[in-house]
């Protein structure tokens, strides 16, 4: 396990995001009537009305939107400077997710770089994180 | 169309960092100072509204629409207050919307902060939640992304890939507002800043260094909105709410491509027949200064992506520009008044009461923002 990090608390709609990773699975709330992704996850889709949503898994790859290198140290247990990304998943249009991509220096980050997710596991939460794909 | 609403007296308390006055007295002197610039009394303050409501944490908002209906002994027949509005403004346009439709005549619009002494008195404003996170910040502090640094950041990074802006056009927000400071005897920060300084200066969240963002500040800021058939009560020049807008296409920080102020800043000019090189002066939503540069272009003073070319080396931007900004000195120099700084500045302004720093040339137009995304609320003013 890794250090700790500000978590969420798990509620029926939230607890497939951030707990599908003990199976190795982003999930991000699809629409089984017309197909669009919702995120962050709601129980009605936000582009027709359905409630036929559940949480579906999507290939962990992506693009980095946009991205900061982070300085301050808001918490004291994450250290300074790591690199916070939007996200957009290939498999998910429209859908960004904020997150921190690792296992490079914050330099190596730009714009446009493919990614994939890898999770970090704190208890019953897996938290998606991406890493550059070389 | 109903009446034509107004701006009438504005009025600020104390500016500063850990005040110790009660945050409803700060409320109180501001109101104070409105009243008395617009001859009216308590017992015609008919209506009350604010952004965001009680929110103690932090110090964040200590004063809700109750406490000052309480304290104050006002008897209002229109009342609104909350934070799932259009943005700080927001408060502004439910006041204007409110008076248009006849249900008050001169209601109380007041924002109150008390963050510099709300987080040095933890005990009395407690800190907002870390753990167990819910609602929206579930999907962002996990990341370490506390801050709207980190949000506003990211747009200001692609900003710079897909459009090519520059940190020294970037620092003209923080070098105007700076300047304009000093000639504001209430300005929290009354120190000149220059451009070595501001370029050589701490990261927060790249490319916002230090001087790009607006510091914790403790004061209150009261604008009344008085209706038409009332301005013969009122003994200030008044300054007409010539259009509002205030859009939130997506109610998120990280889902929309772009900030709400870009769709607001255009619905603006949908309301009225002024266009923007009718303004006089700018009044811009400054919590970051990229958020500036996104409103210029949001409201059409120059296309999307030339906002750093727009400011850059500030001569256009300054007081004796053609485009006078955040005369006041904006958050980043004035303090976070959060939102309501702006339309006071415009007020002042358009009044000619900005002294050291009035804009030359008799302004009648100004146009004042608060918020940028998801929250964004634009409002032009104009004296007739």
């Amino acid at each position: 396990m890794a250090a700790s990090r500000p978590l969420p608390r798990l509620n029926p709609m939230n607890r497939a995001f951030w707990t599908a990773g003990a199976q190795g699975e982003l999930r991000i709330m699809h629409c089984g009537s017309c197909g669009h992704f919702n995120h962050p996850p709601q129980p009605v889709c936000r582009n027709c009305l359905s409630e036929n949503v559940s949480p579906a898994a999507v290939p962990g790859t992506g693009v980095v939107d946009t991205f900061t290198v982070n300085h301050q140290a808001w918490f004291p247990e994450l250290a300074v400077p790591y690199v916070i990304a939007r996200v957009a998943l290939d498999a998910a249009p429209g859908v960004t997710l904020t997150t921190n991509i690792i296992n490079c220096s914050p330099e190596e980050v730009a714009i446009g770089d493919r990614v994939r997710v890898t999770f970090e596991q704190h208890g019953d939460i897996f938290v998606p994180l991406f890493e550059k794909v070389s | 169309m109903g009446c034509e609403v107004y701006i009438t007296g504005v009025g600020m308390s104390a500016v500063g960092q850990r005040l110790q006055r009660d945050p409803l007295l700060l409320t109180l002197d501001a109101l104070r100072e409105a009243m008395d610039e617009a001859g009216l009394t308590i017992e015609q303050i008919d209506g009350v509204s604010t952004y965001p409501g009680r929110v103690p944490s932090m110090g964040i908002s200590p004063v809700g629409v109750g406490e000052v209906i309480e304290g104050f002994g006002i008897k209002a027949s229109w009342r609104a207050g909350g934070g799932e509005i259009t943005s700080q403004l927001g408060a502004v346009v439910a006041a204007a919307d409110a008076v248009r439709a006849g249900h008050a005549r001169h209601v109380m619009c007041f924002r109150t902060v008390y963050e510099a002494a709300g987080i040095a008195r933890p005990d009395e404003y407690p800190p907002l939640p870390r753990e167990e996170l819910d609602g929206y910040r579930q999907w962002l502090a996990p990341y370490g992304a506390n801050s709207a640094a980190n949000w506003i950041a990211q747009y200001a990074t692609r900003h710079m890939v897909k459009y090519g802006l520059t940190r020294e056009q970037l620092a003209q927000i923080a070098l105007t507002d700076r300047k304009n400071a000093l000639l504001n005897p209430r300005a929290l920060v009354r120190k000149p800043l220059s451009l070595d300084e501001y370029m050589s200066s701490r990261m927060i969240s790249t490319p916002l260094c230090l001087f790009d963002c607006d510091r914790f500040t403790d004061a209150s800021t009261v604008l009344i909105v008085s209706a038409q058939d009332a301005l013969d009560e009122v003994s200030c020049t008044p300054i007409r709410i010539a259009a509002s807008a205030g859009s939130i296409e997506r109610s998120s920080w990280d889902q929309p491509e772009w900030m709400a102020c870009y769709p607001t800043g255009r619905a603006l000019w949908t309301q009225t027949d002024y266009r923007p090189e009718d303004v006089d002066t700018a009044q811009l939503y400054d919590g970051f200064s990229f958020i500036t540069i996104a409103w210029l272009e949001a409201l059409g003073f120059c296309d999307v992506g030339e906002g750093g070319r727009f400011i850059e080396g500030g001569h256009r931007i300054a007081l004796d520009g053609e485009l006078p900004l955040n005369t006041f000195g904006g958050q980043i120099g004035a303090g976070r008044l959060h939102g309501f700084g702006y339309v006071h500045e415009a007020a002042v302004q358009l009044r000619g009461k900005g002294g050291e720093r009035q804009v030359p040339g008799d302004p009648k137009v100004a146009v004042a923002s608060a918020g940028a995304g998801p929250l964004a609320t634009a409002l032009l003013l104009a004296r007739d």
